[in-house]
């Protein structure tokens, strides 16, 4: 039988196959090998890309060496988002492997922050994770961790050891049992058409009534650009009518989900490079697929056409 | 956690019940009466009806409320006609009670009240002793009073014989009418005020309860001999008081205040264990002088009274020294009634809106609470009913020769235990109300009793008893009518056909209504109403919490409106939970797996970003040092992770110290420790690990950690490397053996086949076992997968599939199986006292005498204030008080006589006794969890699973039980999907029974309180209870304490530590011929499916010390050798309990995975083959290694 802790380790393990190329500008000494990686899905891209910045430097002129950035297609790619997310947002449904551009000159400023060492990396990776508590517990549970835990939830993700992590990572993700969950569900909803960089709203992982909320719930609430009210049409199928026990949710709610006048989907909701159904419960979603930094990052994509 | 009611009455008089893990008020099931108030206790109600009499309202257990009668039959010989009934002129009579001063003739014995039910007719017991008689049950002796033996001599002069009889309480789930012997004129003034508690203040005889009433006039009256068996008690008593009583209030213990119509409480004063009822009164004053005390209410050691202006007040400074207190505090709040419930919770009925407020925050350290907050459920008359009870009755003795062909014939000759004869009795005096089946018949054929509910009295509830008996009468005979054309139904065996019967009820209550008075209709109405208008708001009237547990450890949800059909997701079930069947939970997993091979099929061979290295975990410990003088000394201690070559990841732990200035380490392979476990010594957080070579020395490392949750981290990391090492995750096996250490901690071990191959098994020093959460005394198994355990409290705990708990959290636990797990123990201290001529007995002992206060050994001074509990994971649950039942029995201050210590000691002041003590208890309790569910109601003492290889998963597993009063009970409804089973079927014996065993081909064995063995013929799955008792005599002068039974071989341990073997069983003859001695110091044993043979051992001798409590292994067990040859030694001491009845899986070639186990389980005999192989490849390197560390350590 799977179990749910399975999902923590799948979510844990993702890998995506990339192959760095050095941005046709870049002069270089003598031609530049493609590098190839398996880059953590959880990870940040400084962090994990100090092999490719050793491949290139060595083809590179010294003077020529600035700081490292990374663009996939056009788009300077942030590294203080996880690596899984940039891959979701800007790249799903692509062919593998995700091929990225390499600069090391003209630094876009205005779309990148500067990381000049895996320092810069850890502060941001640990205000996240703050954050998070904040939203979760009031800070209380990160609070009361001393700081080799806060050393060694860090050093867990830098070196891609997952029990070293969830060691201390799971009191993040406990609940007082009284609760039925977090006070509130650490997400960010990004959409890959929208000039602003996320969605990030309090909501809460039980309704008032007492049932649980869901994926949908939220994107309704928080994301209705996503998702307007006539087109969130049910598309039911006549086998459904014959079965002879009563019909439960999931059957007459298929992730149709922004789905234009004929029900087709034209938007996709991603997490960790899949698609959850919305109704699974948000609380179930917050402590199985959030990133390391204990945040939900899902992303809204446009449903290729093909 | 279990569930337990608050009851309420509402202002029409209808009695309802909250549960505690519920969100609606459900209606009383016997609806027919009306009530003013009612006073709860765990195990029954008691109420005054609007007819101003007492009724008693008792649960349904699984287990039936039965009573021996007894009476002796006297002969004396003389030359004429030899043994007759003409006795001497000065004998006692023909008919007595065993002392032989009472005249008891069989015809003398009636039933108490209508209540009672005989079970059978009189039969003769044919047991002496633990021994069986000759046929006829006839005990000689040379005279009366004298020694009786069951062998007739020459000089036997007079014999006598012991005649059983069972009555039996059957008016269980219904209001029972408490009737009165008592002359009808001093009871003349009907009842206004109950109240019942007390049982804290004995548990001699069992189920005690004090029960007060008070009437009209203000008298008050003490219920005499309310207990257990007898749930009505005897006759009422007359407490003479200072004034007239308004109302009564009894707490769980010796606090009872009582108000008067003046308005002053009245308090009683002297009440103890020797005087239930208490000596005097004295007054305490009202708060105020205008407004006189209204309501009372008490708790262990609180007090809540209401004055006449409605406020409500709360009593400072009670206790079990000063039960009057000090002073009043007021509080917030204006109430009608308050009721003080277990735990010292409160409840209170709102003074304008009849609502039913809870006080919240009510602790030990805050006795007065926080805040009232509204109860808010709705109402709904749910009349399905959980459990059922059911029962065989007893069915006397055989002698063992005589069944060596199947037994109808024995049975059918003898009237008194046929159950022929019971089946044409009972009829006669079928209960109208529990839902109970008749015995079985000898023949196999199934008849079903009537069940049902239906104390239908169709008239107003102050009818005149007579005619409302009258009417029950007739009521009896409808249902009857109503029932009775379906005779050959089929014995209802599970809740299914129960709640279908239950419809039938139903239904002929409908029927009777119609043809019945108007009057009768409108009863009816209500009650139909009722279904359909819960929304409307209740107005209550009285509310009860005296058997209503709240649990601070699983939150109350009657403070919201449930929305929907939520509460049915609360029930407790096995089954998997909807998340884990939820469509969107397969998708994820579905999608997760698509992706991983989406984004990494083609692409493993590019290199991964980050490499592992080696992860170091490090801290300081403390180290029990391997050289004289031992202590604690500091250590650094670091865990070292990596990945080898293979993949594989595997670990080391250093401990580094200092011998002599100079700097050293030890160093384990966690791939070669057997066991990980938590160990008492002196009073640190500290745990200790073995190896195969440390079992065998008997001297683990052991090491403390400075906090509690310090030893947890390193245990949860330690023993999660093991397992990873060890290539160990998710639950056990079905194979796996279970064990329990004296710390009530479980281990479990999956068996390698090689474990019970021929001539060379696999060493048991070398199992690894991991620990499970929760807290047991016991564990029982079988290799369904099927595993049962009881606490030390004796609450009964099924295992859920998940694994991990307790300090394992996190990742090496399972997320959706683990729940809140409780135990209860006492820990014991002695207060011992020396006599000198000047003061008698006195606490200052001979300067040579141990402490006036220690443990049972006298070594260590252990006082009541700095005695602890056993770990900081228990706290305190009750003051400490005099335990009476210790063996050898106290006088009635609980004290025990001996000439010196130590010695044995008695009862009794004697002469030559010199010193005494006594015992002293304390409760303490454990919150933890685990993989376990609790099984309410029935508590138990044994469990024995069948161990089967060949059943499918639908059929029904052979359970049987001994609950903790001896009763023998068996499962019905076990399967692999619903372990947990349906509910208890009875089994009759004529005495309390200690252990029990179930082989693989439905051979029950027995043990009972006396020490004899019993074997029950006729078990079949077909037949789950079998017929009759067969009684084994036992080993020659030894009292047996438990039975195993394996695939044939039949075990019994005595209570002098000897293991015996069962010779001579053969199919025919399941019984077998004699005992054969196999071993001595065994503690506990368990015989398994392949008829393998482990135990407990005491005395077990280590390179470095002496174990007692040692698993241990019989080697040399084959079909030919049953009782084995010698014995291999396990992990230990400290181990209390072992069951390996799981582990069917034969020597290994035959060792291919079972068809059953599924593919996907990681543990199971594939997992535990590969686990051997590896251990062996490595053994060579890292043995040398080890030792030569070993070495050093002690050397140095």
């Amino acid at each position: 039988m799977t179990d749910d802790k399975d999902v923590l380790r799948d979510v844990w393990f993702g890998r995506i196959p990339t192959c760095f190329t050095l941005y046709q500008d870049e002069i270089t000494e003598r031609e530049a090998e493609p590098y190839y990686l398996l880059l953590p899905r959880i990870s940040y891209l400084t962090l994990v890309t100090d092999k490719v910045k050793k491949h290139f430097q060595k083809v590179m002129r010294q003077e020529e060496v600035n700081e490292i950035w990374f663009e996939y297609e056009g788009t300077p790619l942030k590294w203080h988002y996880p690596i899984g997310l940039l891959f979701d947002l800007h790249a799903s449904n692509t062919a593998l492997p995700w091929s990225i551009t390499v600069h090391f000159k003209n630094f876009p400023e205005k779309d990148l922050l500067h990381c000049h060492s895996k320092d810069v990396i850890e502060a941001h990776f640990m205000a996240c994770i703050k954050e998070a508590d904040a939203l979760k517990h009031k800070s209380q549970v990160i609070n009361e961790m001393q700081k080799k835990d806060h050393k060694q939830l860090w050093m867990g993700l830098q070196n891609d050891k997952f029990e070293q992590f969830w060691a201390i990572n799971r009191k993040l993700m406990e609940y007082p049992p009284e609760d039925s969950g977090f006070r509130y569900i650490p997400f960010r909803i990004y959409q890959a058409t929208t000039e602003r960089p996320f969605i990030q709203k309090l909501f809460r992982p039980i309704a008032s009534g007492g049932q649980l909320h869901t994926l949908g719930d939220l994107l309704k609430d928080v994301c209705p650009s996503a998702i307007t009210p006539e087109e969130f049409c049910f598309s039911i199928r006549v086998e459904d009518f014959t079965l002879p026990w009563p019909i439960s949710a999931h059957y007459i709610l298929p992730p149709v989900f922004g789905g234009d006048k004929n029900g087709e989907k034209t938007t996709q909701v991603m997490i960790h490079g899949i698609e959850p159904m919305l109704e699974t419960p948000l609380q179930w979603l917050s402590e199985h697929m959030s990133y390391p930094d204990n945040f939900l990052h899902i992303s809204i994509i446009p449903r290729p056409t093909d | 956690m279990s569930s337990s009611l608050l009851w309420a009455v509402d202002i029409f008089g209808r009695v309802y019940t909250l549960p505690t893990v519920g969100q609606y008020w459900e209606l009383c099931k016997d609806t027919q009466l009306e009530f003013k108030r009612v006073s709860a206790v765990k195990q029954c109600c008691w109420g005054i009806g609007c007819d101003h009499q007492v009724y008693t309202y008792v649960f349904s257990g699984d287990v039936p409320i039965r009573y021996q009668e007894e009476t002796y039959e006297n002969q004396r010989w003389n030359p004429v006609g030899g043994f007759c009934e003409k006795l001497l002129p000065s004998d006692r009579w023909q008919w007595s009670d065993v002392s032989g001063l009472k005249h008891q003739q069989l015809d003398s014995f009636t039933l108490p009240s209508p209540h009672w039910e005989w079970e059978s007719d009189w039969y003769v017991d044919e047991n002496i002793g633990g021994e069986p008689t000759e046929k006829g049950g006839w005990t000689y002796a040379i005279d009366f009073p004298s020694t009786y033996t069951k062998d007739k001599k020459w000089n036997s002069c007079v014999r006598r014989r012991r005649w059983i009889r069972y009555r039996r309480y059957k008016s269980r789930d219904v209001w029972a009418k408490v009737v009165s012997h008592d002359d009808q004129d001093r009871l003349s003034d009907p009842f206004n005020d109950i109240s019942i508690g007390g049982w804290e203040i004995t548990d001699e005889p069992p189920g005690r309860l004090s029960v007060w009433a008070v009437s009209l006039q203000g008298r008050v009256w003490y219920r005499e001999n309310v207990c257990h068996h007898n749930p009505e008690g005897s006759t009422w008593s007359l407490i003479s008081t200072p004034g007239e009583v308004a109302q009564i209030s009894c707490g769980p213990y010796d606090l009872l205040w009582a108000t008067l119509w003046e308005g002053q409480a009245i308090v009683r004063e002297g009440i103890d264990r020797n005087n239930p009822q208490g000596v005097s009164w004295s007054t305490v004053e009202s708060p105020g002088s205008e407004n006189g005390i209204m309501h009372i209410s008490v708790g262990v050691d609180v007090v809540w009274c209401v004055t006449k202006d409605r406020k409500v007040w709360f009593r400072r400074g009670v206790n079990s020294h000063n039960p009057c207190g000090t002073s009043w505090i007021e509080m917030v709040g204006e109430m009608m009634m308050v009721n003080v419930g277990l735990n010292n919770q409160v409840w209170g009925i709102g003074c304008d809106d009849r609502t039913i407020y809870f006080r919240q925050g009510v602790t030990p350290s805050e006795l007065s609470g926080k805040m009232w907050k509204a109860i808010v459920c709705g109402r709904e008359s749910d009349r399905s009913q959980t459990g059922s009870s059911t029962s065989l009755l007893s069915a006397g003795c055989f002698f063992t020769d005589d069944i060596q062909n199947q037994t109808n014939a024995i049975i059918q000759g003898d009237a008194d235990t046929s159950s022929d004869t019971e089946l044409s009795s009972i009829p006669t005096n079928f209960s109208s109300t529990p839902p109970m089946l008749a015995a079985a018949s000898s023949t196999g054929s199934q008849a079903a009793a009537a069940p049902v509910n239906v104390t239908v009295d169709p008239l107003d509830s102050d009818t005149e008893a007579a005619a409302a008996s009258a009417h029950n009468e007739k009521a009896h005979l409808e249902s009857r009518k109503s029932t009775n054309p379906n005779p050959s139904a089929e014995l209802q065996w599970t809740n299914i056909d129960l709640k279908e019967a239950h419809r039938h009820a139903v239904l002929s209550i409908g029927t009777f209504a119609e043809t019945s008075s108007l009057s009768s209709l409108g009863m009816f109405s209500v009650g139909a109403e009722e279904q359909y208008g819960a929304d409307e708001h209740a107005l209550w009237a009285w509310v009860s919490g005296g058997g209503c547990l709240v649990d601070l450890h699983s939150p109350l949800k009657w403070f919201a409106v449930p929305s929907g059909l939520s509460s049915s997701v609360q029930s407790l079930s096995l089954s998997i939970t909807p998340a884990q069947t939820a469509a969107w939970r397969k998708q994820i997993f579905q999608q997760l797996s698509e992706r991983t091979k989406r984004e990494l099929e083609n692409f493993r061979h590019y290199e991964q970003a980050v490499e592992q290295s080696v992860w170091v975990k490090t801290g300081m410990l403390q180290w029990w040092r391997n050289w004289k003088p031992h202590k604690w000394m500091d250590v650094r201690v670091a865990l070292e992770q990596f990945t080898g070559s293979d993949g594989m990841r595997d670990s080391i732990l250093f401990i580094y110290y200092m011998y002599h200035e100079e700097k050293k380490y030890i160093h384990v392979f966690l791939n070669e420790v057997t066991i990980i476990a938590e160990v008492l010594k002196e009073g640190k957080h500290s745990f200790a690990l073995y190896t195969p070579e440390r079992t065998k020395q008997r001297w683990p490392i052991c090491l403390a950690a400075t906090t509690e949750q310090e030893m947890h981290d390193w245990l949860s990391l330690l023993t999660m490397s093991c397992c990873e090492s060890r290539r160990i995750q998710g639950p056990p096996s079905h194979q796996a053996i279970w064990s329990v250490s004296c710390k009530g901690d479980i281990f479990v071990s999956e068996p390698s086949p090689e474990l019970e191959a021929g001539p060379q098994p696999m060493p048991c020093d070398q199992m690894f076992w991991r620990q499970v959460g929760g807290h047991l005394r016991l564990v029982e198994c079988n290799n369904r997968g099927i595993v049962w355990g009881i606490g030390y409290d004796h609450t009964v705990w099924v295992y859920t599939g998940g694994y991990g708990g307790g300090f394992i959290q996190g990742l090496a636990s399972s997320a959706d199986n683990i729940y809140t797990q409780s135990d209860v123990k006492c820990v014991y201290i002695y207060e011992n006292q020396r006599w000198n001529p000047v003061t008698g007995y006195s606490s200052r002992g001979l300067p040579t005498d141990r402490y006036m206060w220690s443990d049972a050994s006298g070594l260590q001074e252990c006082t009541k204030a700095n005695t602890k509990p056993p770990s900081p994971q228990w706290s305190w649950v009750s003051d400490w008080y005099i335990d009476f039942s210790t063996s050898g029995g106290t006088d009635r201050e609980g004290w025990q006589y001996a000439a010196d210590f130590p010695a044995s000691y008695h009862g009794h002041k004697t002469m030559k006794d010199f010193v005494r003590r006594r015992r002293w208890a304390r409760k303490c309790k454990i919150v933890t969890n685990g993989p376990w569910l609790e099984v309410p109601p029935v508590t138990l003492w044994d469990i024995s699973i069948i161990p089967s290889s060949d059943a499918d998963d639908e059929e029904s597993v052979a359970l049987w039980a001994i609950s903790d009063k001896g009763d023998v009970l068996c499962r019905l409804g076990v399967t692999q999907q619903n372990p947990a089973g349906t509910s208890w079927l009875h089994v009759g014996t004529d005495q309390p029974f200690i252990s029990i065993s179930v082989g693989a081909f439905f051979q029950v064995w027995a043990v009972a309180r006396d020490g004899s063995a019993f074997y029950r013929g006729s078990v079949s799955p077909k037949k789950p209870a079998g017929d009759c008792w067969y009684h084994i005599p036992s080993p020659q002068k030894q009292k047996l304490k438990q039975v195993s039974v394996g695939r044939t071989s039949v075990f019994v341990l005595d209570k002098n530590g000897n293991l015996w073997y069962r010779q001579g069983i053969t199919p025919s003859y399941p019984q077998g011929s004699a005992w054969d001695h196999v071993s001595n110091n065994i503690r506990k044993m368990s015989v398994g499916p392949l008829d393998q043979v482990w135990v407990i051992a005491d005395k077990v001798q280590g390179s470095h010390g002496l174990s007692c409590g040692t698993v241990c292994h019989r080697t040399g067990v084959q079909p030919m050798e049953p009782k084995g040859l010698a014995w291999d030694y396990g992990i230990g001491g400290g181990w209390e309990h072992i069951t390996v009845r799981g582990n069917a899986s034969e020597a290994p070639r035959s060792s291919a995975p079972s068809a059953s186990e599924s593919p996907t389980e990681p543990t199971g005999s594939e997992g535990s083959g590969r686990k051997g192989k590896t251990e062996r490849s490595r053994t060579p390197l890292l043995v040398s290694e080890r030792q030569e560390v070993d070495r050093n350590a002690v050397n140095c």
